[in-house]
């Protein structure tokens, strides 16, 4: 299977004027369609900078990045940000949902740009198919300040869904979310996994990483380990266990 | 991408912060109704000043007798007496596009009827004086070039005059006395009421001005001659051709003239002159407000795209472009001041009515500046939106992203 992702001695140095900062030493990584990897890493690691690289927020200052066969350094601001609509989709530890806009029309934003834009009613029916899938459809006229911090979360992941990405990218998604609202996340994550969707998550949380297939670990701007996880967790399991627990602990009925 | 979903964009933005927006529009509402209103009122005195300048007929040319210079000594305008009856009589001969000449002359005096008395202006006039002004009887008639060319005994006189001398019946027939000269009354005119300045244009009497010059003032030489034209279009060449006859009759050249030519025209330029001035300061005024207003919205977009750095990340993440951002601001911008402006239109010119019918003041709202105010206020809009918008379409992304 050809590679979603390619990416080839990938440096990036940040030069705020006197300190020179080499965040990224040289990362050559590879992933095919239906990868699920997580990006592990203390704070410095370059983790951070290696996603916003992936997500063509940022050009890397040295190397090669092939995206879907699109080799990104060659392209424009504009280009790039028609890449990020059409093959991306993005979710952030903190949400980043409009306010006072409800559920649907959060979802409904990526379709408003790019090059292609669907009707009006297409692009409703999109996202309501998106908020379906990760249970939300009865929330869509719903504000974020009336959802809670995991349904929220799953707005945004309908939002990264809607223009069918290449890849989903999640930035510590589930760093602002209790453990049980957290696998709940993950759970999602390894539904979209399993109907083929290439995840990339950041997440400094050794038990989330294990929801994953692959973990990449990374220490002063070098990869230091990649590794297939050996004994996957599946959140539906996890999650059941966890409401045994609680159960035994008469934390709920 | 495409117009209409900048404008999805924009009104899902606005309509976020609906407080916020009408408070921002407000600043517009006000400035564009100030405008309206302010010039609507101007406009109302400069045409009430035009229609007392058109009340004094159609096509006129006033020919004053000038100053001249006497042993050092300059008489002032009219002092003089510089114009003959000949001359009066050489105009309406010679110049072809003539239609009316009436000559005038003035005196005011003590006039007495039926035991009553009342100081007066008495108007020596030609037979056509009535036509030219377009000044109707309110009964009786004119004199005639016959009563003129016969020193006549005659007069027409004014409302004010027909009340306070006559004010059991009508006066036609009557008889009043100047410095003791009996004149039959012919007619009475209608009525006219005041003058731009606030004179009584009903008082008066009007004889024919033979039996003023020769009968009441014993003098020779007449104070104007009233001259009118043809058409509009042959006023300049009338004026011209009744310079040029003048200059020849009395030996003079453009530094000596002893009289002056006026067209009506030029007394109503003169006139609406003050008006216009007055409409251009207060449009000044409220124009001012206008931007003020403008500078609200300005204020209110760069606060905006500060409060909203997350937001315009979030855009720029999921593939917005940097000039779709700035289109979006633009266009809330623009919006806000266009439907401020409208808003603006209504309230201005609501405001002129209820003005006009609560003093009675003239007002007159002119499309004119119906619209250069609504494009005036879209204008503001694009200025005190383009440096907002501009800023926030150069965010960088992940900055934005990061802004807390």
């Amino acid at each position: 299977m050809a590679a979603v992702v390619h990416l080839e001695d990938i440096h990036k140095i940040y030069d705020s004027g006197e300190v020179q900062v080499h965040a990224v030493r040289g990362v050559s990584l590879e992933f095919s369609k239906g990868e699920f990897m997580a990006v592990m890493g203390a704070s410095g690691s370059g983790k951070s900078t290696l996603m916003n690289t992936l997500g063509c927020l940022d050009r890397p200052t040295r190397g090669r990045y092939l995206l879907d066969g699109v080799d990104v350094g060659q392209l424009d601001r504009n280009q790039l940000a028609d890449l990020r609509n059409e093959k991306l989709g993005f979710v952030f530890q903190g949400f980043n949902l409009l306010s006072r806009t409800t559920a649907l029309e959060n979802v409904e934003l990526p379709m408003l740009y790019g090059p292609h834009r669907p009707s009006a009613r297409e692009m409703q029916e999109r996202a309501l198919r998106c908020l379906d899938i990760v249970g939300l459809s009865d929330r869509a006229d719903h504000f974020p300040s009336q959802l809670s911090g995991g349904q929220q979360q799953r707005v945004a992941i309908a939002r990264a869904l809607v223009n069918h990405p290449q890849v989903l990218l999640a930035d510590e998604p589930t760093g602002n979310l209790d453990s049980k609202t957290a696998i709940d996340v993950m759970g999602v994550f390894q539904r979209l996994n399993d109907q083929g969707i290439t995840i990339v998550m950041v997440t400094h949380e050794l038990d989330i990483a294990r929801f994953c297939k692959r973990n990449l670990i990374m220490r002063d701007g070098r990869v230091v380990s990649d590794i297939a996880v050996p004994d996957r967790l599946v959140a539906e399991v996890e999650l059941r266990r966890l409401q045994d627990a609680e159960t035994a602990a008469k934390l709920t009925a | 991408m495409q117009l209409r979903s900048t404008f999805t964009v924009s009104f899902r933005a606005l309509r976020r912060n609906t407080m916020r927006s009408i408070l921002t529009a407000l600043g517009i509402i006000i400035g564009v109704g100030a405008v309206i209103a302010m010039v609507s009122i101007g406009n109302g005195a400069k045409s009430m000043v035009e229609s007392q300048i058109a009340a004094l007929g159609e096509n006129l040319i006033l020919v004053f007798s000038g100053s001249i210079t006497q042993g050092g000594a300059r008489t002032g305008a009219f002092g003089a007496g510089t114009l003959a009856v000949d001359d009066a009589e050489a105009i309406a001969r010679e110049v072809s596009t003539v239609v009316a000449v009436s000559p005038e002359v003035r005196a005011g005096a003590q006039i007495l009827a039926n035991g009553l008395n009342w100081s007066t202006q008495i108007l020596g006039e030609g037979a056509d004086y009535l036509t030219i002004r377009q000044w109707p009887l309110a009964e009786g008639l004119m004199f005639t070039d016959s009563d003129v060319r016969s020193v006549g005994k005659v007069c027409v006189i004014g409302q004010t005059v027909a009340s306070q001398l006559f004010p059991g019946g009508s006066p036609v027939g009557q008889t009043l006395r100047i410095r003791n000269q009996p004149f039959r009354v012919t007619g009475v005119l209608a009525a006219k009421g005041l003058s731009v300045q606030g004179a009584d244009q009903d008082d008066l009497v009007i004889v024919p001005y033979t039996s003023l010059m020769r009968r009441v003032t014993k003098q020779t030489m007449l104070r104007s001659i009233i001259v009118q034209a043809s058409s509009p279009e042959t006023m300049a060449s009338a004026q011209s051709e009744i310079i040029g006859l003048l200059r020849q009759r009395h030996h003079t050249t453009d530094q000596t003239d002893d009289f002056t030519v006026r067209t009506q025209e030029e007394i109503a330029q003169a006139a609406t002159a003050t008006s216009n001035t007055m409409t251009l300061l207060l449009g000044a005024i409220a124009g001012v407000s206008l931007i003020v207003g403008g500078i609200g919205i300005m204020n209110i977009m760069l606060v905006s795209v500060t409060e909203r750095t997350r937001e315009i990340g979030i855009r720029l993440a999921v593939g917005a472009h940097g000039s779709e951002i700035q289109l979006q601001f633009l266009t809330e911008a623009v919006v806000l001041s266009a439907f401020g402006g409208l808003i603006g239109i209504l309230l201005g010119i609501g405001a002129s009515e209820l003005l006009s019918s609560l003093n009675h003041w003239p007002t007159l709202v002119s499309p004119t500046v119906v619209v250069s105010a609504f494009l005036g206020s879209a204008a503001v809009g694009v200025i005190s939106g383009f440096y907002p918008a501009r800023k926030a379409s150069l965010l960088d992304p992940i900055d934005a992203l990061r802004y807390e």
